[in-house]
Protein backbone atom coordinates (compact mmCIF):
# COMPACT_ATOMS: atom_id res chain seq x y z
CA UNK A 1 0.00 0.00 0.00
CA UNK A 2 0.96 3.65 -0.65
CA UNK A 3 2.65 4.67 2.66
CA UNK A 4 0.39 8.41 2.25
CA UNK A 5 -2.88 6.41 1.61
CA UNK A 6 -1.49 4.26 5.07
CA UNK A 7 -1.45 7.45 6.92
CA UNK A 8 -5.01 8.56 5.90
CA UNK A 9 -6.42 5.45 6.60
CA UNK A 10 -5.02 5.27 10.24
CA UNK A 11 -6.07 9.00 10.92
CA UNK A 12 -9.49 7.92 9.88
CA UNK A 13 -9.05 4.94 11.99
CA UNK A 14 -7.92 6.78 14.76
CA UNK A 15 -10.85 8.95 14.54
CA UNK A 16 -13.08 5.68 15.69
CA UNK A 17 -11.98 6.44 19.27
CA UNK A 18 -13.72 9.85 19.58
CA UNK A 19 -16.91 7.91 18.50
CA UNK A 20 -16.66 5.86 21.21
CA UNK A 21 -15.47 9.07 23.39
CA UNK A 22 -18.80 10.00 23.04
CA UNK A 23 -20.34 7.14 24.40
CA UNK A 24 -18.48 7.82 27.35
CA UNK A 25 -19.35 11.35 28.11
CA UNK A 26 -22.93 10.59 27.37
CA UNK A 27 -22.56 8.24 29.68
CA UNK A 28 -21.31 10.48 32.10
CA UNK A 29 -23.63 12.99 31.81
CA UNK A 30 -27.09 10.70 31.29
CA UNK A 31 -25.96 9.35 34.27
CA UNK A 32 -25.47 12.63 36.10
CA UNK A 33 -29.22 13.57 35.33
CA UNK A 34 -31.02 10.31 35.99
CA UNK A 35 -29.34 10.90 39.33
CA UNK A 36 -30.35 14.60 39.92
CA UNK A 37 -34.06 13.70 38.36
CA UNK A 38 -34.16 11.58 41.19
CA UNK A 39 -32.66 13.79 43.65
CA UNK A 40 -32.65 17.07 42.66
CA UNK A 41 -31.55 18.25 46.22
CA UNK A 42 -28.12 16.32 46.15
CA UNK A 43 -27.19 17.39 42.18
CA UNK A 44 -25.46 20.58 43.36
CA UNK A 45 -23.50 19.09 45.14
CA UNK A 46 -21.72 16.11 42.51
CA UNK A 47 -21.34 18.96 40.44
CA UNK A 48 -17.53 18.71 40.38
CA UNK A 49 -17.94 15.07 39.99
CA UNK A 50 -19.60 15.28 37.23
CA UNK A 51 -16.55 17.97 35.26
CA UNK A 52 -14.06 15.96 36.88
CA UNK A 53 -16.08 12.05 35.31
CA UNK A 54 -16.53 14.20 31.73
CA UNK A 55 -12.51 15.24 31.63
CA UNK A 56 -11.53 12.04 32.62
CA UNK A 57 -13.86 10.73 30.02
CA UNK A 58 -13.24 12.87 27.35
CA UNK A 59 -9.68 13.35 27.23
CA UNK A 60 -9.15 9.61 25.72
CA UNK A 61 -11.26 11.13 22.31
CA UNK A 62 -8.91 13.87 22.60
CA UNK A 63 -5.90 11.71 22.63
CA UNK A 64 -7.34 9.73 19.71
CA UNK A 65 -7.30 13.16 17.88
CA UNK A 66 -3.85 13.80 18.86
CA UNK A 67 -3.04 10.73 17.33
CA UNK A 68 -5.08 11.38 14.09
CA UNK A 69 -3.48 15.28 14.20
CA UNK A 70 0.44 13.43 14.37
CA UNK A 71 -0.35 11.06 11.36
CA UNK A 72 -1.92 13.82 9.48
CA UNK A 73 0.37 16.76 9.79
CA UNK A 74 3.36 15.23 11.72
CA UNK A 75 4.90 12.05 10.62
CA UNK B 1 -6.60 25.93 -4.95
CA UNK B 2 -4.42 27.37 -2.16
CA UNK B 3 -2.79 24.84 -0.03
CA UNK B 4 -3.98 24.92 3.66
CA UNK B 5 -0.95 26.56 6.20
CA UNK B 6 0.35 23.94 8.50
CA UNK B 7 -1.41 23.63 11.45
CA UNK B 8 0.85 22.42 13.48
CA UNK B 9 3.41 25.76 12.59
CA UNK B 10 2.08 28.01 15.61
CA UNK B 11 3.34 25.29 18.22
CA UNK B 12 7.59 26.35 16.75
CA UNK B 13 9.12 27.83 19.17
CA UNK B 14 11.11 30.86 18.09
CA UNK B 15 14.21 32.16 20.08
CA UNK B 16 14.83 35.58 21.29
CA UNK B 17 18.24 35.45 21.87
CA UNK B 18 20.79 33.27 23.26
CA UNK B 19 21.54 33.31 27.35
CA UNK B 20 23.99 30.85 28.31
CA UNK B 21 25.63 27.86 26.37
CA UNK B 22 26.16 24.60 28.90
CA UNK B 23 28.29 21.94 27.63
CA UNK B 24 27.49 22.19 23.85
CA UNK B 25 23.61 23.32 24.43
CA UNK B 26 22.52 26.79 23.68
CA UNK B 27 19.58 28.03 26.60
CA UNK B 28 17.77 30.67 24.67
CA UNK B 29 15.07 32.88 25.89
CA UNK B 30 12.27 31.92 23.32
CA UNK B 31 8.82 32.74 23.05
CA UNK B 32 7.64 29.69 25.32
CA UNK B 33 9.90 31.56 28.17
CA UNK B 34 8.64 34.76 27.38
CA UNK B 35 5.15 33.74 27.61
CA UNK B 36 6.05 31.64 30.73
CA UNK B 37 7.03 35.35 32.29
CA UNK B 38 4.24 36.83 31.36
CA UNK B 39 1.73 34.56 32.55
CA UNK B 40 3.64 34.70 35.92
CA UNK B 41 3.68 38.51 35.87
CA UNK B 42 -0.12 38.70 35.04
CA UNK B 43 -0.54 36.16 37.99
CA UNK B 44 1.60 37.99 40.65
CA UNK B 45 -0.15 41.32 39.12
CA UNK B 46 -3.45 39.95 39.83
CA UNK B 47 -3.26 38.76 43.31
CA UNK B 48 -0.53 41.72 44.57
CA UNK B 49 -2.29 44.75 42.85
CA UNK B 50 -5.62 42.78 44.43
CA UNK B 51 -5.16 42.60 47.81
CA UNK B 52 -2.45 45.48 48.07
CA UNK B 53 -5.34 47.63 49.68
CA UNK B 54 -6.49 44.81 52.30
CA UNK B 55 -10.25 46.95 52.31
CA UNK B 56 -12.67 45.11 54.70
CA UNK B 57 -15.18 45.41 52.44
CA UNK B 58 -13.30 44.84 48.72
CA UNK B 59 -13.00 46.62 46.02
CA UNK B 60 -13.85 44.70 42.28
CA UNK B 61 -10.38 43.62 42.14
CA UNK B 62 -10.00 42.28 45.63
CA UNK B 63 -13.42 40.17 45.02
CA UNK B 64 -11.81 38.65 42.24
CA UNK B 65 -8.83 37.73 44.00
CA UNK B 66 -10.97 36.36 47.62
CA UNK B 67 -12.93 34.37 45.05
CA UNK B 68 -9.91 32.66 43.07
CA UNK B 69 -9.01 31.80 46.79
CA UNK B 70 -12.03 30.21 48.35
CA UNK B 71 -12.39 28.45 45.07
CA UNK B 72 -9.05 27.00 45.49
CA UNK B 73 -9.52 26.56 49.09
CA UNK B 74 -13.19 24.83 48.85
CA UNK B 75 -11.56 22.02 46.19
CA UNK B 76 -8.59 21.27 48.71
CA UNK B 77 -11.24 20.63 51.29
CA UNK B 78 -13.69 18.91 49.80
CA UNK B 79 -11.03 16.59 47.95
CA UNK B 80 -7.75 16.25 50.43
CA UNK B 81 -9.81 16.88 53.98
CA UNK B 82 -8.35 19.89 56.01
CA UNK B 83 -4.95 18.86 56.27
CA UNK B 84 -4.66 19.06 52.68
CA UNK B 85 -4.52 23.03 53.29
CA UNK B 86 -0.96 22.64 53.50
CA UNK B 87 -0.52 22.51 49.84
CA UNK B 88 -2.64 25.71 49.38
CA UNK B 89 0.36 27.39 47.73
CA UNK B 90 1.08 24.43 45.62
CA UNK B 91 -2.29 23.38 44.09
CA UNK B 92 -2.85 27.14 43.89
CA UNK B 93 0.25 28.50 42.06
CA UNK B 94 -0.62 25.41 39.30
CA UNK B 95 -3.92 26.44 39.21
CA UNK B 96 -3.52 30.11 38.23
CA UNK B 97 -0.14 29.44 36.09
CA UNK B 98 -2.51 26.92 34.41
CA UNK B 99 -5.40 29.20 33.81
CA UNK B 100 -3.80 32.54 32.51
CA UNK B 101 -1.48 30.64 30.29
CA UNK B 102 -4.36 28.63 29.00
CA UNK B 103 -6.70 31.83 28.41
CA UNK B 104 -3.84 34.27 27.57
CA UNK B 105 -2.52 31.41 24.81
CA UNK B 106 -6.73 32.11 23.20
CA UNK B 107 -5.76 35.51 22.03
CA UNK B 108 -4.88 35.79 18.61
CA UNK B 109 -1.34 35.08 17.31
CA UNK B 110 0.22 34.68 21.00
CA UNK B 111 1.59 31.44 22.24
CA UNK B 112 0.15 28.69 24.09
CA UNK B 113 2.64 26.78 26.24
CA UNK B 114 0.31 24.74 27.59
CA UNK B 115 0.28 23.11 24.33
CA UNK B 116 4.24 22.50 24.82
CA UNK B 117 4.22 18.81 26.50
CA UNK B 118 7.53 19.84 27.84
CA UNK B 119 5.68 22.22 30.33
CA UNK B 120 2.64 20.30 30.75
CA UNK B 121 5.28 16.84 32.12
CA UNK B 122 7.42 19.17 33.97
CA UNK B 123 4.16 20.54 36.01
CA UNK B 124 2.61 16.74 36.72
CA UNK B 125 6.26 15.60 37.23
CA UNK B 126 6.48 18.68 40.17
CA UNK B 127 3.03 17.04 41.20
CA UNK B 128 3.99 13.25 41.19
CA UNK B 129 7.27 13.49 43.04
CA UNK B 130 5.86 15.69 45.44
CA UNK B 131 3.10 12.95 46.52
CA UNK B 132 6.09 10.79 46.73
CA UNK B 133 8.72 12.67 48.71
CA UNK B 134 5.66 14.12 51.23
CA UNK B 135 4.08 10.79 51.23
CA UNK B 136 7.48 9.01 52.59
CA UNK B 137 8.25 11.68 54.64
CA UNK B 138 5.23 11.96 56.61
CA UNK B 139 4.40 8.29 56.67
CA UNK B 140 7.60 6.19 55.82
CA UNK B 141 6.88 2.76 54.61
CA UNK B 142 2.99 3.30 55.21
CA UNK B 143 2.76 5.35 52.53
CA UNK B 144 2.94 1.70 50.09
CA UNK B 145 0.00 1.01 52.30
CA UNK B 146 -1.53 3.02 48.77
CA UNK B 147 -0.69 -0.10 46.99
CA UNK B 148 -2.65 -2.26 48.66
CA UNK B 149 -6.09 -1.20 49.35
CA UNK B 150 -7.19 -2.80 52.78
CA UNK B 151 -10.42 -5.54 53.12
CA UNK B 152 -9.18 -7.30 49.95
CA UNK B 153 -8.33 -10.81 50.03
CA UNK B 154 -4.21 -11.77 50.03
CA UNK B 155 -4.96 -13.57 46.98
CA UNK B 156 -6.85 -10.94 45.22
CA UNK B 157 -4.21 -8.42 46.94
CA UNK B 158 -1.50 -10.18 44.43
CA UNK B 159 -3.43 -8.88 40.95
CA UNK B 160 -4.31 -6.00 42.49
CA UNK B 161 -1.14 -4.39 44.01
CA UNK B 162 0.86 -4.57 39.82
CA UNK B 163 -2.38 -2.82 38.55
CA UNK B 164 -2.09 0.10 41.83
CA UNK B 165 1.51 0.01 41.04
CA UNK B 166 0.91 0.90 37.27
CA UNK B 167 -1.75 3.26 37.66
CA UNK B 168 0.22 5.10 39.95
CA UNK B 169 2.96 5.14 37.65
CA UNK B 170 0.97 5.93 34.51
CA UNK B 171 -0.34 9.32 36.33
CA UNK B 172 2.00 11.57 35.64
CA UNK B 173 1.76 10.67 31.91
CA UNK B 174 -1.92 10.77 31.91
CA UNK B 175 -1.79 13.76 33.97
CA UNK B 176 0.04 15.65 31.60
CA UNK B 177 -0.96 14.37 28.40
CA UNK B 178 -4.85 15.64 29.02
CA UNK B 179 -3.81 19.12 29.44
CA UNK B 180 -1.33 19.12 26.52
CA UNK B 181 -3.70 17.20 24.38
CA UNK B 182 -6.50 19.00 25.08
CA UNK B 183 -5.03 22.54 24.15
CA UNK B 184 -3.22 21.19 21.31
CA UNK B 185 -6.19 19.77 19.62
CA UNK B 186 -8.01 22.75 20.07
CA UNK B 187 -5.64 25.32 18.59
CA UNK B 188 -4.74 22.95 15.81
CA UNK B 189 -9.01 22.15 15.06
CA UNK B 190 -9.12 26.44 15.26
CA UNK B 191 -6.60 26.77 12.81
CA UNK B 192 -7.90 24.04 10.63
CA UNK B 193 -11.15 25.86 10.56
CA UNK B 194 -9.56 29.17 10.31
CA UNK B 195 -7.44 27.97 7.14
CA UNK B 196 -11.25 26.96 5.40
CA UNK B 197 -12.08 30.37 5.28
CA UNK B 198 -9.20 31.49 3.48
CA UNK B 199 -9.16 28.32 1.14
CA UNK B 200 -12.42 29.71 0.13
CA UNK B 201 -11.61 33.27 -0.31
CA UNK B 202 -8.66 32.28 -2.42
CA UNK B 203 -10.03 29.43 -4.09
CA UNK B 204 -13.61 31.12 -5.22
CA UNK B 205 -13.10 35.29 -5.12
CA UNK B 206 -16.24 37.05 -4.52
CA UNK B 207 -18.55 33.97 -4.47
CA UNK B 208 -15.56 32.90 -1.62
CA UNK B 209 -16.76 35.73 0.49
CA UNK B 210 -19.97 33.97 1.30
CA UNK B 211 -18.41 30.90 1.57
CA UNK B 212 -16.26 32.03 3.96
CA UNK B 213 -18.78 33.04 6.62
CA UNK B 214 -19.98 29.39 6.84
CA UNK B 215 -16.43 28.47 8.82
CA UNK B 216 -15.86 31.51 10.16
CA UNK B 217 -19.29 30.84 12.06
CA UNK B 218 -17.86 28.07 13.09
CA UNK B 219 -14.60 29.14 14.19
CA UNK B 220 -16.33 31.73 16.48
CA UNK B 221 -18.34 28.42 17.96
CA UNK B 222 -15.47 26.96 18.51
CA UNK B 223 -13.51 29.73 19.90
CA UNK B 224 -16.25 29.50 22.65
CA UNK B 225 -15.86 25.84 23.11
CA UNK B 226 -12.01 26.43 23.41
CA UNK B 227 -12.77 29.19 26.33
CA UNK B 228 -14.83 26.32 27.71
CA UNK B 229 -11.91 23.74 27.64
CA UNK B 230 -9.12 26.37 28.66
CA UNK B 231 -11.32 27.37 31.97
CA UNK B 232 -11.98 23.40 32.13
CA UNK B 233 -8.70 21.45 31.97
CA UNK B 234 -7.14 24.50 34.48
CA UNK B 235 -9.96 23.37 37.03
CA UNK B 236 -9.51 19.35 36.22
CA UNK B 237 -5.29 19.69 36.09
CA UNK B 238 -5.49 21.49 39.58
CA UNK B 239 -8.31 18.78 41.32
CA UNK B 240 -6.34 15.72 40.26
CA UNK B 241 -3.53 17.26 41.83
CA UNK B 242 -5.35 17.44 44.55
CA UNK B 243 -6.22 14.50 44.39
CA UNK B 244 -3.16 12.96 43.93
CA UNK B 245 -1.76 14.86 46.87
CA UNK B 246 -4.74 13.29 49.02
CA UNK B 247 -3.14 10.27 48.66
CA UNK B 248 0.13 11.07 50.28
CA UNK B 249 -1.81 12.71 53.04
CA UNK B 250 -4.08 9.75 53.51
CA UNK B 251 -2.45 6.85 52.48
CA UNK B 252 -4.31 3.19 52.78
CA UNK B 253 -7.97 3.64 52.48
Amino acid sequence: MDPQAAKFLGAGLACIGMGTTAIGVASVFGQYLTGALRNPSAAAGQFNNLILGFALAEAFGIFSLLVAFLLLFVL
Amino acid sequence: MAAAANPIEQFEIHEYFPVVNIAGHQIAFTDAAMFMVLAVVLTAALMLGATAGRRLVPTRMQSVAELLYEFVATMIRSTAGEHGMKFLPLVFSVFIFVLIANLVGLIPLSFSITSQIVVTASLALLVFFTVIIHGLWQHGFRFFKLFAPSGVPVVMQLLIVPIEIMSFLARPVSHSLRLFANILAGHVTLSLVGSFSAMMIAGFGVIGWFGALLPLAFAVALFALELLVALLQAYVFAILTCIYLNDSLHPGH
